[in-house]
């Protein structure tokens, strides 16, 4: 199954999701992970949620009672894509490092 | 002194990014917009800065309920154009950042507007016909609304070269 590259937000959505987590959980480990870079902002992550979720790469977890915030976790495909994404990031570091260390950089 | 006060101002719906600017300058200023109607906006007094202002065309219920999940007040909506607020001291507060997501609502607001113009443009055609007077006014409303999705476009175009260089 060939992937294209997925989004920043994508990446670090799916990442997030190894262990489930609900909207505002995401955003402040994307924010963590990234060192403050990758800001997610509500609508953005609305969108991908919903998306990710009809692909199947993530799912919401049943609400518990009492709870009013919905939380998500990484299905097994969601889990082989962030691998395919990971091997695709890793080529481009590899390409990049090499080409660059020629120059002496 | 005035703790609320009305004002009355109108927006082009492509200016709905003017819009949001002038509602955030507003709260700078001490005044956080607490009512919306047609044109009209409620302002409470709040400390300067106290806030920031968010709107975004999205008629989803489930949708309210995550942004506020997030910490932020639902306002009020206008024809599904949907006004929040959250404490600045929560952090910065972005409900559209990458441009996939601008684009998307871009094409969502096109959507409406296209709906809205087709259906004046029938009742234009047909109120005409039947010579009823309402006729010409239905067909500028369709012409105006034609104008506003060319600059719904050509926003969206602006942002789609945008991004063949970076997401």
């Amino acid at each position: 199954m060939e992937i294209p590259a997925l989004t920043e937000s994508t990446y670090y959505i799916l990442l997030s999701l190894y262990h489930p987590q609900h909207g505002y959980g995401i955003m402040q480990q994307t924010e963590e992970l990234s060192g403050g870079r990758v800001h997610l902002a509500a609508g953005t992550l609305y969108g991908a949620l919903t998306s990710l979720c009809e692909k199947g790469w993530i799912r919401p977890l049943p609400m518990e009672s009492g709870s009013r915030k919905k939380e998500y976790q990484l299905t097994a495909d969601g889990l082989q894509v962030l691998k395919g994404e990971l091997a695709r990031l890793q080529q481009l570091v590899a390409n990049g490092e090499s080409i660059l260390r020629e120059e002496g950089l | 002194m005035n703790k609320t006060k009305k004002v009355f101002k109108i927006f082009f719906v492509w200016d709905f990014e003017k819009e949001e600017r002038w509602l955030n300058q507003m709260a700078m200023e001490g005044w956080v917009l607490e009512e919306v109607s047609f044109f009209g906006y409620t302002f409470r007094r709040c400390e300067p800065g106290e806030y920031i202002l968010r709107l975004e065309m999205n008629p989803s219920e489930d949708y309210r309920r995550f942004v506020e999940e997030l910490g932020a007040e639902f306002i009020g909506s206008i024809v599904n154009w949907c006004y929040f607020r959250r404490k600045a001291e929560l952090g910065s507060f972005d409900l559209l950042s990458d441009i996939d997501s601008r684009i998307t609502h871009l094409d969502r607001i096109g959507r409406m507007l296209a709906l809205i113009c087709l259906a004046n443009l029938i009742m234009g055609v047909t109120n005409s016909l039947d010579q009823a007077r309402f006729g010409l006014l239905n067909l500028l409303c369709a012409a105006l609304l034609s104008y506003a999705l060319g600059r719904i476009h050509g926003s969206k175009a602006a942002l789609e070269q945008e991004r063949t260089l970076h997401e």
